[in-house]
């Protein structure tokens, strides 16, 4: 990590160390990572980038770790899928789905878990821990799987089986919090502060948020060295939106691509959004609530990058937008009947979302759009509800042709 | 009456590395005001000039998220357990 300087406070710059810490003691705002972006300006290039492995480790310059030692079970580099069907349906011509449901453990968590594995290792934790609405506690599992650590998993008791088994199969502690995930989220940040664990949303938190910034680098890459015009990234605490934007931003200073133009939009269901809340009434502040939706992934009451999310969408231009409950599941088919993409809720809260987007005005036909959907629909089977009505018959075929004409009728 | 209060890492150093405080009040901002006459120099972590809660800062009383109560005037009884946690915590 050649490029990196210090932590810093994001709030009142105060300079900490490159240690497990997440909060300010002064003001308690967040740590992120300093990096001297003169030295990374000089170490990459277009070329270098694209003579790097097919992986996120190709951006390994704007990372706060070592690549060589690197946690990596082949993440990133997914999919950017020029998706002409769903576009003609809504009148985009441009339309891009960024497919990173085709990560190693089937969610975008993956980037940011392969940075904080790494990080655990230099730091010489023992156990890699989180607590996760379910995406992140597959990935924590299956990297601390591959680094040989003791994994920990924190997750509202209520959460879909796919999540769970799917993360109890890389063999970690799995610990079900009766309650919401705000609470689990709570009484974890006073376990980090009682175990020497890496949490890697907590404590660990500055050099996570980081891996999530490589969506913003693939995207522009992908799109021929050139930021898209929007980007619309699903909201739960509001870091995946603000980091995809540094991303794109840390490109543009290493004149990687020119002046990025981007609106970044954000989408949160329904019943859970207090992001696009602040963001239509004008606040600051993000007042918490109380999540009722079916998006699980999504279900953070009290996001933490809230302000900083609203931050984003008010520089950009962008919107904050939510889809409402009962279009969710139609979202998710919608994508799936037209680009043979399966996601989960929260990809279905992308998709309806871009729907309301265009009908409002806010993206044009002529425009290149990237709607990012980050998890697998393999994995929340039963938000999907009894849909599946098949043809039942015998193997004769008299009885199939007769019911299949009813079916077609 | 006597409230437990849970004192997150970033303020040790004010609490001479104590974890728990032990503190008097019946509201939150009683039990903030109560706290820095202990550990002098608390408040002014916790709270911005005009002595409301940082917008950093989340307050839980036995739980609960004082957001969801009355605030900084939320009620704590007598055996309560009061949380001071650091926002920037959890999610993607």
């Amino acid at each position: 990590m050649p490029h990196v300087k210090c932590l810093q406070c994001r709030e009142c710059k105060t300079e900490y160390p490159i240690e497990p810490l997440n909060a300010c003691e002064f003001c308690f705002g967040p740590l992120e990572v300093a990096y001297d972006y003169n030295s990374v300006a000089k170490a990459v290039s277009r070329k270098s980038i694209e003579s790097g492995p097919n992986t996120m480790w190709r951006y390994h310059d704007f990372l706060p770790v070592e690549k060589e030692s690197a946690v990596d079970i082949s993440t990133g580099f997914t999919p950017l899928i020029h998706a002409k069907n769903l576009g003609r349906k809504l009148g985009l011509d441009h339309l891009y789905i960024k497919n990173d449901s085709v990560n190693p453990t089937f969610s975008f968590k993956d980037r940011p878990v392969s940075v904080t594995a790494t990080k655990a290792l230099e730091f010489e934790f023992d156990v890699l821990a989180c607590v996760s609405t379910g995406n992140l506690m597959g990935s924590v599992a299956a990297h601390g799987a591959k680094a040989g650590m003791e994994t920990m998993v924190f997750y509202p008791a209520d959460l879909e089986q796919g999540k769970i088994q799917g993360a109890a199969v890389y063999g970690p502690t799995m610990v079900a919090v009766e309650g919401t995930y705000d609470q689990a989220n709570r009484f974890c940040s006073e376990l980090a502060d009682a175990y020497r664990w890496a949490f890697v949303n907590i404590n660990m938190r500055p050099y996570y948020a980081e891996g999530s910034k490589t969506l913003g680098y693939e995207v522009s890459e992908q799109l021929g060295w050139k930021a898209p015009d929007h980007c619309l990234v699903p909201g739960a605490s509001g870091e995946l939106h603000t980091k995809i934007w540094k991303g794109i931003e840390e490109f543009e200073g290493a004149g990687l691509i020119e002046k990025a133009k981007t609106k970044m939009h954000l989408a949160q269901a329904e019943g859970c959004a207090p992001i696009v809340e602040a963001f239509e009434t004008g606040n600051n502040q993000v007042k918490p609530v109380k999540p009722e939706t079916i998006a699980k992934s999504l279900a953070i009451g009290n996001p933490a990058a809230g302000p900083y999310s609203l931050e984003v969408l008010r520089e950009t231009g962008g919107t904050g937008v939510f889809a409402y409950e009962d279009s969710i599941i139609d979202g998710i088919r919608m994508l799936a009947e037209t680009e043979g993409i399966f996601t989960e809720t929260a990809g279905g809260v992308v998709i309806s979302s871009l729907k309301r987007l265009v009908k409002q005005g806010k993206i044009k036909k002529d425009e290149v759009t990237v709607a990012f959907v980050t998890g697998n629909g393999l994995k929340t089977l039963e938000a999907m509800g009894d849909f599946v009505d098949p043809i039942e018959t015998k193997p004769q075929m008299n009885t199939f042709q007769t019911k299949l004409s009813k079916r077609r009728d | 009456m006597s409230v437990s209060v849970r004192i997150p890492t970033p303020l040790r150093k004010v609490t001479n590395g104590e974890d728990k405080a032990d503190v008097d009040g019946n509201t939150v901002s009683a039990i903030i005001a109560s706290l820095d006459s202990q550990f002098p120099g608390i408040k002014s972590r916790l709270c911005d000039d005009s002595g409301d809660l940082r917008s950093f800062v989340n307050i839980y009383v036995n739980g609960e998220d004082i957001r969801f109560m009355d605030g900084m005037e939320s009620g704590v009884n007598s055996g309560d357990e009061v949380s001071i946690v650091p926002a920037v915590a959890g999610g993607n």
